[in-house]
């Protein structure tokens, strides 16, 4: 291994299946693999048949932020500021923990706050400044 | 998802329903929409649902042409599940488009 960060393990490898480091190859970055392409990683929302717990059949008003928050997602699509893909690709991207922690509608504003953000829509001084605003307006601290 | 206004803009159907395949075993970084579980089984087209645009370019807000061709695809569940315990006869339909399928024998 050459380098790591958060995601990314970086190895000299000779390809598919190459257990052996070869430092005479060429650096190459093999993102979703944790060593040398041997063992892929799967993303933590692709959890189709991994052990769960029973699905629990709730039902629930949902609040009004929660429906803010659809119209939003319904609006910007409309206007060709974001797509239901971008949406995905940015919950996907969510941590782990944040993945776990945060709820559907929660998950659903912090992509839409990085799809505008990616896309130019918005930076992130303007929604920072905003939320700063409104956070003083309704006295509560952020 | 809309389909592309020019027919030219799709890439040619491979498959057509009945035919026997397999899923690619591969594991890219990014937005892709083919889960994990499903990669490297076998199935059989029971569908073909049409070109569309690539949902793994539109999730960074490319236009996802040339348009892949979509396949509802059909699998054993005690394939996929090595301790299934459903009937024999129990499958899975998976929609799956066709850059992550290539052409099989039977089924094992």
């Amino acid at each position: 291994m050459v380098a790591k960060n958060d995601k990314y393990e970086v190895y000299r490898c000779a390809g598919f299946g190459e257990s052996t480091v070869n430092a005479a190859l060429p650096v190459v970055a093999v993102a979703g693999h944790n060593r040398a392409m041997r063992e892929p990683i799967r993303s933590h929302h692709d959890m189709g048949g991994l052990p769960a717990g029973a699905v629990e059949k709730t039902e629930h008003d949902y609040a009004f932020w929660e429906k803010r928050v659809d119209a939003l997602n319904v609006l910007l699509a409309a206007k060709g500021h974001l797509r239901v893909d971008e949406m995905r690709k940015n919950i996907e991207a969510l941590p782990p923990d944040a993945y776990e922690r945060m709820s559907y509608y929660e998950r659903w504003i912090s992509a839409i706050a990085n799809t505008l953000l990616q896309r130019g829509v918005i930076t992130a001084d303007e929604l920072g400044r905003k939320m700063e605003e409104i956070a003083r307006r309704e006295g509560v601290r952020l | 998802m809309s389909r592309p206004a020019a027919s030219n803009a799709a890439v040619p159907a491979r498959f057509k329903p009945g035919d026997a395949v397999v899923v690619r075993r591969a594991y890219p970084p990014g937005h892709v929409r083919t889960p994990w579980y499903i990669r490297g089984h076998h199935g059989t087209v029971v569908h073909a649902l049409g070109p569309f645009p690539n949902p793994e370019e539109l999730a960074y807000n490319r236009p996802g042409l040339p348009a892949q061709p979509l396949y509802r695809v059909r699998f054993r569940q005690s394939q996929i599940w090595p301790d299934y315990v459903g009937g024999a006869g129990d499958t899975l339909d998976v929609e799956i488009y066709q850059h992550w399928l290539e052409p099989a024998g039977a089924a094992p």
